[in-house]
């Protein structure tokens, strides 16, 4: 494991009741970089994350994460995690929300309101979730992920259902982040977020179908289009062997 | 085990109460309410209203406290707070201690409330010190919540762990003595009710109105009411799993 490798899975199996959901995956993620998994739903993205986050039962392989096991007790306090449910106490303002999670982080008094700022959620901070829109669900569900300044932020379809201004946005916020050295891994379906990543993982029925820069696998599928260069990255795995292009 | 993740715990499940003041109000008025209904339901009996009075004082919070639990509990696991927590630096008993922590505050609020209400307003006549009757309905308030978070873990719906109550709570009252002595039931149940927690509760109050004290025999019950919590909340833990499938 390099310095920059901030995650690191090796010959990964989760079995989730009778169905093997991941199937010996092996990838590793860079620090100071924004990563993005893409793949249709039910293709592993959300196993996978948790898995690294360390809250999935795992048949076998390994995951490490900042050097240590996934989920070791020394790294929990170093990950920032936000599930696709929000994972909110939708009965409490914002700003309870994340001054909860920044005390069991033990993060410095100042925090609060800094992540609050971040995320843009200053003027709503003392509303109660549950009247908030959604996009301003997710932001509080973001600030309760960043809070504890974190290594390694694993966010799971943080963009879904938001308006293309918001989306754009926290896009900027996740590279601002990653220049600040940390390692980003954010799950999506919607291909079209795929350009704003520096690194792509194609997932696809539990296994990693491809992975690169944007510019690599448009290269590889001989086309500008991202979502495009997955169907036909898609259609050439689904070939038998020889016939492809 | 760490006292800043348990302060913050206690502090956000009674900010989370604070918000739902309705809850609060029906926590301590309708134990209030069903003591002044059964007073004039034994109006032609008032020693039947002096036996049951302390025990249903003490009794209360192990019902209410219970359904509590169990749905609060059911709240964390559903919502996805409860995986963002198993991936944070939380401890597990850290959360368990902190709600309990917090519940035991409000027992203690409504045992106060209630055991004045019943000894001043409604003229319950007894032996027993409100003082000791409160710490009894702490320790039962306790026991409720351990068998809440336990039972939380088998409901995979709010309707179905609400439905827990009379299918746990209400046969142990049932059994318990405070309605029919135990000695004239059949036989089976006698025997039965020996096997459940909630009749050394019973025992205990019983014996604290008609002797105002514990004596030996009173100690041991509570002994069985703090481990039989105990118990219930090792399990409870062990239901409270870090990984997932």
């Amino acid at each position: 494991m390099t310095a920059s490798t901030a995650i690191e899975v090796k010959n990964l199996r989760v079995r989730r009741g009778a169905r093997e959901v991941l199937h010996g995956l092996s990838l590793s993620i860079a620090a100071g970089r924004v990563t993005g998994l893409l793949g249709p739903s039910g293709s592993g993205k959300t196993t996978l994350l948790r898995s690294i986050v360390g809250v999935q039962v795992v048949e076998s392989g390994s995951v490490r994460v900042l050097g240590e096991p996934a989920g070791a007790p020394a790294v929990r306090g170093r990950v920032g995690y936000m599930t696709q449910a929000r994972g909110l106490y939708d009965d409490l303002s914002t700003r309870e929300n994340v001054s909860y999670f920044a005390r069991i982080l033990d993060a410095p008094a100042g925090r609060v309101g800094e992540t609050l700022a971040a995320v843009q959620l200053e003027p709503l901070a003392d509303q109660v979730v549950r009247t908030l829109s959604g996009g301003e669900q997710a932001r509080a569900s973001l600030a309760t992920a960043l809070v504890g300044h974190p290594a390694v932020l694993v966010l799971d379809e943080p963009t879904v259902g938001l308006d293309p201004q918001l989306r754009r946005h926290l896009w900027d916020t996740f590279h601002e982040l990653a220049g600040a050295g940390a390692a980003l891994l954010i799950s999506s379906h919607v291909m079209d977020e795929a350009g704003y990543c520096d690194e792509l993982l194609l997932m696809r029925e539990g296994g990693i179908l491809a992975r690169g820069t944007p510019d690599e696998l448009r290269e590889a599928a001989h086309t500008p289009d991202l979502s495009e260069a997955f169907l036909r990255l898609t259609e050439q795995a689904d070939q038998p062997q020889g016939s492809a292009a | 085990m760490s006292a800043r993740s348990v302060t913050a715990t206690a502090a956000r499940v009674l900010a989370q109460l604070r918000r739902d003041p309705r809850t609060i109000a029906l926590v301590l008025l309708v134990p209030c309410l069903l003591l002044t209904l059964l007073k004039y339901l034994f109006d032609g009996q008032p020693e039947t209203f002096n036996r049951i009075g302390v025990p249903l004082v003490g009794l209360f919070p192990l019902l209410q406290l219970f359904i509590v639990t169990s749905v609060t509990m059911l709240g964390e696991r559903t919502s996805g707070t409860l995986e963002r927590l198993m991936a944070s630096p939380l401890g597990r008993l850290d959360l368990l201690v902190g709600y309990g922590a917090a519940f035991a505050l409000l027992a203690t609020l409504q045992a106060t409330i209630v055991s004045t209400f019943a000894l001043t307003v409604l003229g319950l006549d007894t032996s027993a010190s409100a003082l000791a009757v409160i710490a009894l309905a702490v320790c039962n308030a306790l026991l409720g919540m351990s068998l809440g978070l336990l039972a939380s873990a088998f409901a995979r719906t709010e309707f179905q762990a609400v439905q827990f109550m009379p299918a746990f709570i209400l046969p142990q009252l049932l059994l318990c003595g405070l309605f029919v002595p135990r000695a004239r039931m059949a036989s089976a149940l006698e025997i039965l009710a020996n096997a459940l927690p909630a009749t050394y509760a019973y025992d205990a109050l019983d014996r604290l109105a008609s002797d105002g004290g514990l004596g030996p025999r009173g100690t041991l019950d509570v002994g069985v009411v703090l481990a039989v919590t105990l118990l219930a909340l090792v399990l409870g833990a062990a239901t409270l799993r870090r990984t997932t499938a």
